[in-house]
């Protein structure tokens, strides 16, 4: 069927029209839903890396915000100084938009976890038992096989034993590099130790396994089938717990706690 | 840097190989890989589609889709359009596509005749939309978009050169009925697939 | 025309759109490692071959012939930005998971395939059940991959414990190769096996061996 030149234009104008307005209308519509699901999934994430929410445990939405408000209280530290900076509210803080702000985040140096910017501040949580810091919650990012792996890495009290480790976003595998999401994976790290006599940061994926946490307590097992990943984990924990990372601020909380 | 670059292609062309790694692109794979002379024909076009389109959408998402992109425009600091990505990348891809056709009829008439219906389908090739949504999760600058378009065409190529090899030999072979042709296929490049995974041992 | 039955059950077997057409086959690789995923992703393709078809059909006389594939494009496309945004919105964590390939839907051939071939030539109802049927071919191929992908995988399907692992304690010893995405392949030619041998007009006739001796084959000696 042919067509004149001024029905394609104008069917093509009207087309472009309805289906963006469509598409724009579902976005928007949906948009606070989807904010909120990302606020509550990050929360979810910094509670489990806590150890306040079992795995596999289902909670609602209420109950979720209702135990991050009682126990977590984000902070943002400055990376290189390792300072608190004071602000209204640290949760509204968009850490990975400030990482690509070159206003607000400054060139990372080579490093193996494909890190590319360290933003100036970090959004930091700390854990409170009766006004007692008893953890801290510090966010990791780098570079696994297929993705960037965003996560946290929760310390105790004394800033060199590890809490946890969970990773909230990441474009892995699933069932190779995805491992690093299952819980039986997750529980290996609680107890293991972040750095050696020395202070460097010793901890690392090993591949294969690696033994109970009182022999071996500076690795953890491999996720099998997903070398690379595993080496991302250990490339990013290095960088974040080292001197390009928190060690600055975790060596000032350490000296504040006369540790 | 250029260590960096190098590593960048290495990764796209044999670690993470579109056709045996992602399995993206595997309508057209499976079809003209029959004979070595199209695919080598349709692995030319996709480097050069793949090559031209990860770069121009990287430079499209970079200045005009991702949040403060347009912050060159009074009040478009706070625009986020980059829901509209999808859309735009794939516009872009067919655009390229019917130039690259244009210019293929034009100067090679037989392989546009032997591409015959799957050179429009490039545009829709899973593998040319995944290469500049990877170049978009994974943030790339414009000459990493560069190296990983033309590595990632490049790695493609490869596989389909490969497996059409394996098929015409395969012709002589005696597969069992229901196999043959599209089964027998499958299984191939599912092999090749476990073959392709020895590098992802590669560090560079 | 065909008979609005035939239309909605050719696709389940007699003509799969992944063991006949050969089209689609891109995301039913990657999706397949979990049968939860691979159920999503054949929702998500249903509503948008649905809605796709269904407009293309109803504007088929309008469509200029000179836009007809960037118009297919951008309907395909937006429908499965819609997709999308629900996923984002309602099943936060599988989106999550399923991540690129939902946005890999716009270029499955099955979609574009069934807009060319039938909702352009169809009315509405009709290409609705065209649709349908398709999309439930393309599921039933995900969803007999995924299931064996996560049983022998894994040990799980839908997530609950089938076969327990020795990892938890039990006696099965996953099967790895069923977890790498080479595994969805054979499985493919495999279940292309076992159609074929229930349906023998599947059968590709060129490329029998003795088909070089044959009088009138036209095929290449290369």
């Amino acid at each position: 069927m042919e067509h004149s030149a001024r029905h394609t234009v104008l069917f093509t104008t009207i087309l472009c029209v309805v289906f963006s307005l469509i598409v724009s209308a579902v976005s928007v519509a949906l948009n606070d839903r989807q904010v909120e699901n990302r606020r509550l999934d990050k929360i979810k994430n910094v509670l489990a890396v806590a150890g306040l929410i079992r795995p596999g445990e289902a909670l609602a939405r209420e109950e979720l915000s209702r135990r991050f408000e009682t126990k977590l209280e984000p902070r943002l530290v400055e990376i290189a100084t390792g300072s608190y900076v004071d602000v209204d509210d640290p949760m509204v803080y968009d850490q990975r938009k400030a990482s690509k702000d070159a206003a607000r985040s400054t060139v990372a140096p080579e490093n193996r976890a494909k890190v590319r910017r360290i933003p100036n501040h970090a959004q930091i949580f700390l854990l409170r038992e009766e006004g007692e810091i008893t953890g801290i919650i510090l966010p990791i990012e780098g570079y696994g096989l297929w993705s960037t792996l965003y996560g946290f890495v929760a310390l105790d009290a004394d800033a060199a034993t590890i809490r946890g480790i969970t990773y909230y976003q990441h474009g892995e595998t699933a069932g190779l590099g995805g491992e690093v999401d299952n819980p039986r994976w997750k529980a290996l790290w609680p107890g293991r130790l972040a750095y050696d006599d020395s202070g460097e940061v010793a901890i690392r994926v090993k591949k294969g396994r690696a033994g109970p946490v009182d022999q071996d307590p500076h690795q953890v097992d491999g996720l099998s089938g997903a070398t690379l990943t595993s080496n991302g984990v250990t490339n990013m924990l290095r960088f974040w717990l080292g001197e390009n990372g928190f060690a600055t601020y975790l060596d000032r909380y350490r000296l504040g706690k006369g540790i | 840097m250029l260590e960096h670059y190098l590593s960048l292609a290495t990764k796209a062309i044999f670690v993470e190989n579109m056709a045996l790694a992602f399995f993206l692109g595997m309508c057209s794979f499976l079809a003209i890989s029959r004979k070595v002379e199209t695919s080598i024909g349709l692995g030319l076009a996709v480097v050069f589609v793949l090559a031209i389109t990860c770069p121009l959408n990287q430079w499209l998402y970079a200045n005009l889709l991702s949040e403060g992109a347009l912050s060159w425009i009074p009040g478009g600091a706070e625009v986020d359009l980059s829901f509209l990505s999808y859309l735009v990348l794939i516009g872009t891809i067919a655009a390229v596509v019917q130039v690259v056709e244009m210019v293929i009829d034009r100067y090679a008439p037989a392989l546009y005749g032997s591409l015959g219906v799957f050179l429009p389908l490039i545009a829709v090739n899973c593998a040319i939309l995944g290469g500049s949504l990877f170049m978009v999760n994974r943030d790339y600058t414009f000459g990493e978009a560069a190296v990983f378009g033309l590595g990632s065409g490049l790695g493609f190529a490869l596989a389909i050169v490969a497996l059409a090899a394996v098929r015409e030999r395969l012709r002589y072979s005696d597969v069992p009925p229901p196999l043959r042709g599209l089964g027998i296929t499958f299984i191939t490049v599912g092999l090749m697939a476990i073959a392709f995974m020895a590098f992802s041992g590669i560090q560079l | 025309m065909s008979k609005p039955r035939d239309v909605l059950l050719d696709p389940l077997i007699d003509n799969n759109p992944i063991g006949l057409q050969v089209l689609g086959i891109c995301s039913a690789l990657a999706v397949t490692t979990k049968l939860e995923t691979a159920v999503v992703m054949t929702v998500a393709v249903l509503f948008v071959l649905v809605s796709s078809t269904v407009v293309v059909s109803i504007l088929r006389n309008q469509i200029p012939a000179s836009v007809r594939i960037i118009t297919q494009l951008t309907i395909i496309a937006s429908m499965v930005m819609v997709a999308d945004e629900f996923l984002q919105a309602f099943l936060y964590d599988i989106s999550l998971q399923l991540s690129v390939f939902v946005g890999l839907i716009i270029t499955n051939c099955i979609i574009m395939g069934r807009c060319e071939a039938f909702a352009m030539q169809n009315g509405p109802w009709l290409s609705f059940l065209d649709s349908v049927g398709n999309a439930g071919g393309y599921g039933l191929v995900l969803i007999v991959v995924a299931s064996f992908r996560e049983l022998f995988g894994s040990g799980r399907l839908l997530g609950y414990s089938i076969l327990p692992t020795v990892s938890e304690g039990g006696w099965y010893v996953p099967n790895g190769l069923m977890v790498l995405a080479p595994a969805a392949f054979l499985l493919i030619g495999c279940f292309i096996w076992a159609v074929r041998a229930w349906r023998p007009d599947q059968i590709e006739e060129e490329f029998h061996v003795g088909a070089l001796l044959e009088p009138g084959y036209e095929g290449d000696l290369r």
